[in-house]
């Protein structure tokens, strides 16, 4: 098998053992590898029920055929499990040098079961795995772990992904690190810090082979020049700060927890932060349009990576404007390996609670908890990654704290399925509102770009919505990443060109397309065997029921029907029922008998709409 | 022929990794980074230099080889090995300041840049998407002995 090593390693933490699985072919070309094969695994090694934070709950790194080759951006992987946080399918993706140690060491996949008596790190050294203590480690950002086992293991290039002490303390929201590429969202870290896994280290030196070695080379540095082509006629990367401004004008921009959805004090542009705080511009392996810019709050101090999300989070969320505030809480949302959206959210929401006076400074330790107080918020992140005082609370998430809180706190719990909610107000950006609510997938890759929605409408969205969702399933799966989509143009035709000559499947753009559609059915199906309802694809109540309060959207609210209409015409653009469930013709049709042969067995399909 | 090397400006390069990629597939016809003539040093995210041959005037791994193996092209003022002396010692690995020769684990032979003589110009700057890399041309006048310093 070309490009695809076939072989997945099972590491057992519990028995500290590991093995080397076959995958076949039939299994690759189906699920492609990344968020696909991840799912299917999961599928595979999670039991019905199992609690997110047991050792049962399987931890899937999944790596894809054309990682390790020239084509572009393909160098990550994804993380599947299930989310402490929603309870249903985490499929975060990553990219980085860890992502190519992954592939180099000679596996697509790892599945970690089981967990540690006491912390550990796995160091996969090609095809030797060893099993080393983590004790010392403990405590640790993800980079000074990074050095102390570079240090251990004599090698520079060893590659570290591994938790910071918010996963240690299974934080909900945690992840897991490695250099500045995260997994970030869904709360992975905080099942690896279940399992008391430190790091996963990995030296991979192998070659990878391509079925058609010089052709996947030109169709690469082909696509290269394309997004050189682009940057130089001043396209922007859509996933840097400059995203604040225009979200801000169109009014999505979500503003003290969702009460506004425009920030009065929004000034932060990318020229401002580039003068002032930009470090280096730096590009995961095989990336052209190197989007990663690393920010310094003080010259020599530690470096973070900031996008627009994390600034919509940590920044007007919390109505802070301090850039030095915001850079402070990214940098400590870094070194405790937290998600930086969850925290935002989180914190936005108490403070709401505290000026609502349902939290007072007892509860907080005396921090004045209010919105647009920078200290605060560098304080209750540090409190959050030690889970000390208000800071345990919070790092439940805001579905489990307002529930913990009560006294009407869940209204402005702005989650869906326990997943807090990323910077875009859908009472504005009805397409989000599709998207949150029905959110098959975890953490988006794309970016919002001006024009490319039709962001006040939702009329066609539906549709658009699962069309976007199995591109991005497939994007997610093959590990092209979705910034480097525009230099395609027809991601899928050139996608499956790619796939064919790397891996020596052949495969059409529809049956590629059709991966997408059936990964997508995939992760509904494990959702569904995880106990989803119809009721739990919605948004949360102030999104209705409180109107926007200043701004050009004053008074802007979410219709309920429309949201209805609109989660209805996507379920029938699906092919699913009105309730939301998959017909057994369905997943025949999409070629997935052994799903349906899985459901008779282990799980009785008794959750699998049979039709 | 003057002396060249391919020099890295660190400000522009990203440490994609793009270059390792087309020089090994060029040289070795696999995407084997490990035999890449040219290595990206990134010992943290920010900082980012690139490894490779020099063709330092005093040649130490010409005066570290203990059976002769490595001599200089004149011509080319590159770098010739003679793979058939070559035992993978790996005294010039020791001695590189540049730490820009491998040992290739497979022939137990090192392996070096040689500024792909037989292309236009080399692999690398021809590929890297930030411009980050180019060819240097030595201005100082050129030293006859491989052992002048």
């Amino acid at each position: 098998m070309h490009s695809y090593w076939g072989k997945c390693l099972i590491i057992d933490l519990t028995a500290q053992k590991s093995e080397v699985r076959e995958l076949p072919q039939s299994l690759l070309r189906n699920y492609l590898g990344g968020v696909g094969l991840g799912t299917r695994l999961l599928l595979e090694w999670a039991k019905p029920g199992t609690d997110a934070l047991s050792p049962d709950n399987p931890l899937i790194f999944a790596s894809s055929g054309l990682a390790g080759t020239m084509a572009p951006a393909s160098g990550n992987h994804a993380v599947v499990t299930k989310s402490p946080l929603s309870g249903f399918v985490s499929d975060s993706v990553s990219s980085g040098h860890w992502s190519l140690s992954l592939k180099r060491a000679g596996y697509d996949a790892v599945v970690i079961t089981g967990a540690a008596s006491s912390p550990v790190y796995v160091f996969v050294d090609n095809e030797i795995v060893h099993f080393h203590k983590a004790d010392h480690l403990i405590g640790q950002g993800s980079f000074q772990t990074a050095e102390a086992i570079r240090k251990h293991t004599g090698d520079d290039r060893v590659q570290v992904a591994s938790i910071g002490p918010g996963g240690e303390n299974m934080v909900r929201y945690a992840c897991i690190n490695d250099s500045y590429c995260r997994a970030t969202r869904g709360g992975a870290g905080a099942v690896m810090g279940s399992k008391r896994l430190k790091a996963i280290a990995i030296r991979g030196t192998r070659a990878i082979s391509a079925y058609d070695l010089r052709g996947v080379e030109r169709a690469s540095i082909d696509l290269y020049a394309r997004a050189q082509a682009e940057t130089a006629s001043g396209h922007k990367n859509p996933r840097t700060p400059d995203n604040l401004l225009p979200i801000n004008r169109l009014d999505a921009l979500p503003t003290r927890n969702f009460q506004q959805s425009s920030f009065e004090q929004a000034n932060i542009t990318e020229e401002y932060l580039a003068a002032n705080h930009l470090v280096k511009i730096i590009a995961c392996p095989t990336c052209p349009a190197a989007c990663e810019h690393l920010y310094q709050v003080v010259d020599g101090g530690p470096e973070v990576a900031l996008d627009y999300e994390s600034l919509a989070a940590l920044g007007p969320l919390c109505g802070i404007d301090s850039v030095p505030a915001i850079l402070k809480a990214v940098e400590l949302c870094q070194f405790h390996g937290m998600d930086t959206v969850s925290t935002g959210n989180s914190i936005a929401w108490a403070m709401e609670s505290f000026e609502k006076g349902l939290l007072t400074k007892e509860d907080t330790q005396g921090i004045n908890l209010s919105f647009g107080n920078p200290e605060a918020l560098v304080a209750i992140v540090e409190s959050i990654g030690k889970r000390n005082g208000i800071g345990n609370l919070l790092a439940e998430g805001t579905k489990r704290a307002s529930a913990k809180l009560g006294r009407g706190s869940e209204r402005w719990a702005m989650h869906s399925k326990g997943l807090e909610l990323a910077g875009y107000d859908p009472r504005t950006m009805k397409s989000r509102a599709l998207r949150f609510a029905v959110g098959l997938e975890i953490q988006s890759n794309d970016c919002f770009h001006c024009g490319d929605e039709d962001i006040h409408s939702s009329s066609s969205t539906s549709l658009s919505n699962q069309e976007r969702e199995d591109t991005a399933a497939v994007s997610n799966s093959l590990m092209i990443c979705g910034l480097i989509h525009s230099c395609f143009s027809d991601f899928l035709s050139e996608a499956a060109h790619l796939y064919t000559l790397a891996t020596g499947i052949h495969i059409s753009p529809a049956e590629l397309k059709q991966a997408g559609e059936r990964i997508n059915n995939l992760k509904k199906t494990l959702n569904i065997r995880e106990g989803w309802r119809r009721s739990d694809d919605w948004l949360p109540p102030r999104l209705f029921k409180d109107p926007i309060t200043s701004g050009k959207a004053k008074g802007a609210v979410l219709s309920d029907k429309e949201l209805q209409a609109m989660i209805e015409g996507y379920y029938q653009s699906r092919g699913w029922t009105i309730e939301g469930l998959i017909p057994t013709v369905k997943l025949k049709a999409l070629g997935m008998d052994d799903i349906l042969e899985m459901a008779k067995g282990s799980w009785h399909g008794a959750s699998l709409h049979t039709v | 022929m003057e002396r060249r090397y391919i020099q890295c400006d660190r400000d522009k390069c990203t440490g994609c990794l793009i270059c390792e990629f087309a020089c090994s597939a060029s040289k070795e016809g696999s995407f084997d980074l490990e035999r890449s003539r040219i290595h990206v040093i990134q010992p943290t995210p920010s900082m980012i230099a690139v490894a490779v041959c020099q063709f330092c005037r005093n040649s130490p791994c010409i005066k570290a080889c203990p059976r002769d193996a490595l001599s200089r092209d004149e011509a080319t003022h590159t770098l010739k090995l003679e793979k058939a002396r070559c035992a993978g010692c790996g005294w010039c690995i020791e001695v590189c300041p540049f730490g820009a020769i491998t040992l290739d684990e497979s022939t137990k032979s090192v392996i070096m840049c040689d500024l792909c003589l037989d292309h236009p110009q080399p692999r690398c700057i021809e590929v890297c998407p930030q411009k980050a890399l180019r060819l240097y041309v030595s201005k100082r006048k050129q030293s006859r002995e491989p052992t002048g310093g």
